[in-house]
Order: C-alpha cells, then structure tokens, then sequence
C-alpha cells in the first residue's frame, strides 16, 4: 500500500463510519485488507484500494470500511459485566415492566460472540418474568453473516467460553463448533452504522456497546453516544466497556462501563 | 526442576510430549507462573506429592499413566482437590470433553493452543 492508499482508507473510514485510523500504521490496514482485497479477487491490497478509488462503487467502499471496523472476537468478554446484566440489571427492569418485554440491543455484535455472550446467559439464567427480545447488530455484513451461522472454529469456541458453555450450548460442526439453535434463534440481527440515526430501531432497555468508542474520532464519539442514548427507554441502561466514559449520562456508582439515562432526557425520548 | 518464588504461581505441566511442554512453559512462565514438568501421571503423581501446584495443564494420552487416572488419583490425595486442572488433549469430541468435566477437570484446552487460548482458560478457573 502507498500512503495515498492508506490515507484514502483512512479517510473513508472517517467519513462512512467515524472510524478513527491511522493512517501510518501500514501493517493493521495491510492485514485486515488482505482478506478483502482476496474475497474481491485482487492480487494485492494496492490493487484493490485502486479499484476503491477508481470505481467508486459503494459496495468496495463499504467492503473496505467494514473490514476495518473493531469487532469483538472473544466469548463473554469482561465476563463480570455481563454477570451484572443477567443477575442484577435485567431482574430489576422485568420487576420495573411487570411482565412486559424487555428489548435489549448488543449494537456491535461483530462475528456474534458478543450478542450470543449474552443469549448463553440468559438461557442460563433467565429473569423471572420477563420476555427477552434480543437483537445484535453490527457494521459489517460479513460479520453478521457469520453470526447468524452460529459456526466457529476450535480456535474461537476457546476464548473466553468455559469447556461447561461449550458442551452446554454447541454441537460438533464439520470445522468447529455449531451453536445450537435454541440459543441461536434467540437473536434478531440488523446491520446498523451507529453514526446513523436509530429511529427505525425503536426503544431498548438495554443497549451493550462495549469496546467501540475508542476506535472512534472524537465527533463521531460523541455522536455515537448521542444516538444510542436516543435508543434508551427512560429508565434505561447503557453498557460500555469497563475503561469506557459516556459523558452526559449518569454513571452508575460502583459499576464501570454501566450508565443510566438522565432525567433530563426523558422529555425528548 | 520448579522455579519457585514467593509471590508466583506454579503450574505443573503434565505432557508426554517435551516440544507441548516447551511451548507451554513459555507461554506459562510469560503469564508469571513457576513451572514444573512431568512426562506421564505417574511422575505427576510424584510431583504433586512433594510440592502440590496451584494449576495443571494436563495431556489425556500418555504411556504408564493417562491424564483421567491421574485426574483420579490427584483427587484422592491430601490437598488434591485445591489445584485447578486444565485438560490439554488433542481429543476435540464433546463427549471427551464431557468424560474430562465429569470426571473433575475445571477446565479443557484443545490442541493447538496458543498463548492467547491459555490465558483464556488460566482466567477461566481463576488463577490468572
């Protein structure tokens, strides 16, 4: 790649998705392009980031920018958080909704494992009373292709799933591991650039972001939080990663990476 | 031989295979952990008599002792119940890894791993 590649990259990264990249670190962009630029039947990374510019084709554009998009890779990451989800955060809202649906939202669900974290727990452990509708979404249609198969390879089933979850929730795949469709068919997928505006979502009552706003550009932060806290119902929770900050939301005491929406709010929800 | 120091743990590596254990223990002693080796349970056995670990990475297969009848046998002695056990076989069937679970593993890593699949599992059981 030349470096009028990589800051054309870059730059479309920002524009499409608020993506922060930088542009001098040839390496990442060579290796996540790599995949893409094969898939799309380019010899090289160079060659494929031409035909980005050339063409001028949307669907390149968009291969480029969703490959270069963050995405968690491993099962129940930051485990404690999630434990916090399923046993305090969503029992107290299906008391709150006496009986009504609870909708919770994993908004950069990248290959599944992190949307399906959170379906394993509640299969585990559903809350009382309560109806769960679960959607994952991510940026990149590859991702969600991926996730709605439920397959991963042996590598992934081991980062971060207990041997217990495994023989619990998968069944043997020909090159893996197949989650079972009891889980699987607990989640409803949606490809979504967070820096759109949410409206068509409608309302969640918890919405896991975690791990996503750092690889942000400070505008695109803030106007990334502003549309998930456009999402919130008035009592809901927002679920950043634990090093993560949502200024303008309150943050719950004791609890990293966990924010409440702020009454002031409310009115405009 | 073990490394032993005051604020680390150990972890014994149980695998008849010496290019297994030379990569664990270099994954292991990157996490901060001592090291003991063994070849086959037998000598396991031997080990966790002298100095019990806090953590086993345990092969399946193995001459004079396979890894589910030292399992067994870590399990009845004085303190064998305190280390965590880490199964680390090539078997990647699911009723393996049941049999591993059920027979009192803590946890089970398929070969291949990595050190990032290691660090998961340590994590996992509590030691890392």
């Amino acid at each position: 790649m030349t470096p009028q590649d990589r800051e054309l990259i870059a730059r479309l990264c920002a524009d499409r998705a608020g993506l922060a990249i930088d542009p001098d670190k040839a390496y990442i962009l060579e290796n996540r392009l790599g995949s893409v630029a094969r898939r799309e039947g380019f010899g090289s990374v160079h060659e494929f980031v031409a035909a980005v510019r050339d063409r001028d084709e949307e669907r390149l554009i968009w291969a480029a920018v969703e490959a270069m998009s963050p995405a968690e890779t491993a099962f129940f990451s930051e485990p404690r958080t999630l434990e916090r989800v399923v046993g305090e955060l969503l029992p107290e809202l299906a008391r709150r909704r006496g009986g009504g649906p609870l909708r919770l939202w994993a908004a950069a669900c990248g290959a599944g494992q992190e949307v399906y974290s959170l379906a394993m727990a509640l299969d585990e452990s559903p809350p009382a009373g309560a109806s769960i509708e679960l959607f994952g979404s991510d940026l990149s249609e590859q991702r969600l292709e991926k996730a709605q198969a439920g397959l991963y390879s042996q590598f992934e089933v081991q980062r971060g799933l207990s041997a217990q979850r495994l023989v619990r929730h998968f069944e043997a795949a020909e090159d893996g591991f197949a989650l079972c469709l009891r889980v699987r068919q607990t989640v409803r997928w949606r490809r979504v650039n967070l820096m759109d505006d949410p409206a068509r979502l409608g309302q969640f009552d918890l919405v896991l972001c975690r791990n996503v706003l750092g690889y942000l550009a400070q505008d695109a932060r803030a106007r990334v939080l502003a549309n998930l806290q456009r999402t919130l119902a008035p009592d809901g929770w927002l679920v950043l990663g634990e090093n993560e900050a949502a200024p303008g939301l309150n943050k719950a005491p004791g609890r990293r990476g966990f924010y409440r929406k702020q009454p002031s709010t409310r009115a405009v929800a | 031989m073990v490394k032993e120091s005051a604020d680390r743990k150990l972890c014994l590596v149980v695998d008849d295979s010496r290019i297994v254990r030379k990569v664990a223990r270099r994954i292991l002693e990157d996490l901060k952990f001592d090291m003991a080796e063994a070849g086959e349970g037998a000598e396991a056995l031997a080990w966790v008599r002298t100095v019990m670990p806090d953590v086993i990475l345990l092969d399946w297969n193995m001459p004079v002792m396979d890894g589910l009848e030292f399992l067994r046998q870590l399990r009845r002695e004085p303190g064998g119940e305190r280390p965590k056990v880490i199964f680390c076989s090539a078997e990647n069937d699911l009723d393996r890894i049941r049999q591993a679970l059920t027979s009192g593993a803590d946890e089970y890593i398929m070969k291949p791993f990595d050190g990032d699949i290691v660090a998961s599992k340590l994590a996992l059981v509590g030691v890392l």
